[in-house]
């Protein structure tokens, strides 16, 4: 089993509750707000979009358990901003700024570049001098979890579910920006990106069928070359 | 530096109620001088009202009509996107997959929610769910039972599992009776969950 909560794919579940396109975007007036601080505050610079999705992986598995979606975008949010030391604890346990805390030297988002910075959105392609390892029709295994990251609470995009298993290379996506660095803040460290196709036969032992495909992007030091 | 943040709990200190937790912060960034809250106003209309699957379902329409521009599409969306000025967060680099007579895809992120905000707006809560994610890519054929679809024994299932920043598009197959439709008619049929992969296209209802 993984050890983080967030980790799923692949595990059984509950029923699914389709909406059929019906459902409001915002189903509660607070999940838009929680949205919108969200990104307004990740627009200050301090951290990014992989430090985001970190902090709420960290988050104690009983309350990633428990959590709704937004609940676990508002607790990842105040993490940040502590670890940060945009807001302190105190002030999250008043509900009000400290009058007395020294100023922090920040340009908020304005309205007006609102439409602009979300258009511009944060492209992660990087170009970078090293020649791909793989080209589309390699077969590759997948490496373990340990040993991609070997401190148990490093981030990273490889599933479980997708671990040790062989697989096949379908796409090359050119270079991006490694999550399992950029997540703590250790550089963009980009790496070749592949798209990477599994058999459901060799992902599962109990497939619907086991032709069925599952693709994956996975990047370069997730991959092990595979002699056939 | 700010340190790694494991099992924080500052999150703890706020109240319970995600309502009020979203008061608290509001207020305490605001007076810092560390958002402006018209700000927060505009991201919620560019999501509540600018963005949507009305955008996906332009570019299927397209697609449906324009056998050039469909196979720009599949080959580079990114590029055709990109000179329609449709990318954006969370939607920088999109690959655009097609369902076949012999091929269903369907799409999920089983780690967090990654969607092509920028085609499809913000992902229903289904998509969001744990059973969605936990389930798509194991038993994709059940999922699909309980959205109502159906698939053929020998059409194979291809699950997109977008677990880095390119995002996926289903270009589902253009229904036999509508033939002969142009533009918003032919938009018209193009669901949401036909460009997740949890639906096919199908008359718009009246009214």
């Amino acid at each position: 089993m993984s050890n983080k909560p967030h980790d799923m794919g692949g595990l059984p579940g509950g029923a699914i509750v389709p909406d059929f396109g019906k459902e409001a975007v915002f189903k509660e007036g607070w999940h838009g707000r929680a949205l919108a601080l969200t990104l307004a505050a990740g627009a200050l610079g301090r951290w990014n979009l992989d430090a985001s999705r970190n902090a709420r992986e960290c988050l104690p598995a009983d309350d990633y358990n428990r959590f709704s979606y937004y609940e676990k975008w508002l607790a990842g949010l105040t993490n940040l901003l502590v670890d940060h030391q945009l807001v302190s604890p105190d002030e999250l346990r008043a509900g009000q700024a400290n009058k007395e805390a020294a100023d922090i030297a920040a340009t908020p988002l304005p309205a007006a570049k609102v439409p602009a910075v979300l258009k511009k959105g944060g492209p992660t392609r990087r170009a970078i001098a090293a020649e791909p390892c793989f080209i589309v029709g390699d077969v590759v295994m997948t490496k373990s979890l340990s040993q991609i990251s070997p401190q148990q609470n490093n981030h990273t995009r490889l599933p479980y579910y997708a671990s040790v298993k062989k697989g096949v290379i379908i796409a090359c996506h050119d270079a991006h920006i490694l999550p399992d660095s950029h997540a703590h803040f250790k550089g963009e460290a980009p790496e070749y990106l592949y798209g990477v196709r599994f058999l459901a036969g060799d992902l599962f032992p109990d497939p619907e069928r086991p032709g069925d495909e599952i693709c994956l992007d996975l990047f370069e030091s997730y991959l092990q070359p595979v002699k056939i | 530096m700010p340190h790694d943040h494991n099992d924080d709990h500052s999150h703890s200190l706020l109240p319970p109620d995600p309502q009020l937790q979203v008061k608290a912060l509001e207020t305490i960034l605001s007076e810092k001088g560390l958002i402006d809250r018209e700000a927060l106003d505009a991201i919620i209309d560019v999501y509540q009202n600018q963005i949507g699957p009305q955008i996906g379902a332009d570019i299927v329409a397209r697609a449906w009509q324009e056998p050039a521009f469909k196979k720009r599409l599949l080959a580079d969306a990114e590029s055709v996107l990109g000179e329609m000025a449709l990318s954006g967060r969370q939607g920088e680099h999109v690959v655009v997959v097609e369902n076949t007579e012999d091929t269903h895809n369907l799409v999920v992120c089983t780690l967090c929610s990654c969607y092509p905000w920028p085609l499809l707006g913000i992902p229903p809560s289904w998509y969001k769910s744990d059973a969605y994610r936990r389930r798509a890519v194991h038993s994709p054929r059940s999922v699909l039972a309980e959205f109502g679809v159906e698939l053929p024994e020998d059409k194979k299932i291809r699950v997109w599992d977008s677990t880095a920043e390119i995002r996926y598009l289903v270009l589902p197959e253009r229904p036999a009776e509508t033939a002969g439709l142009t533009d918003e008619a032919l938009r018209g049929w193009v669901t949401r969950d036909s460009m997740i992969g949890t639906g096919f296209p199908k008359p718009p209802e009246a009214g």
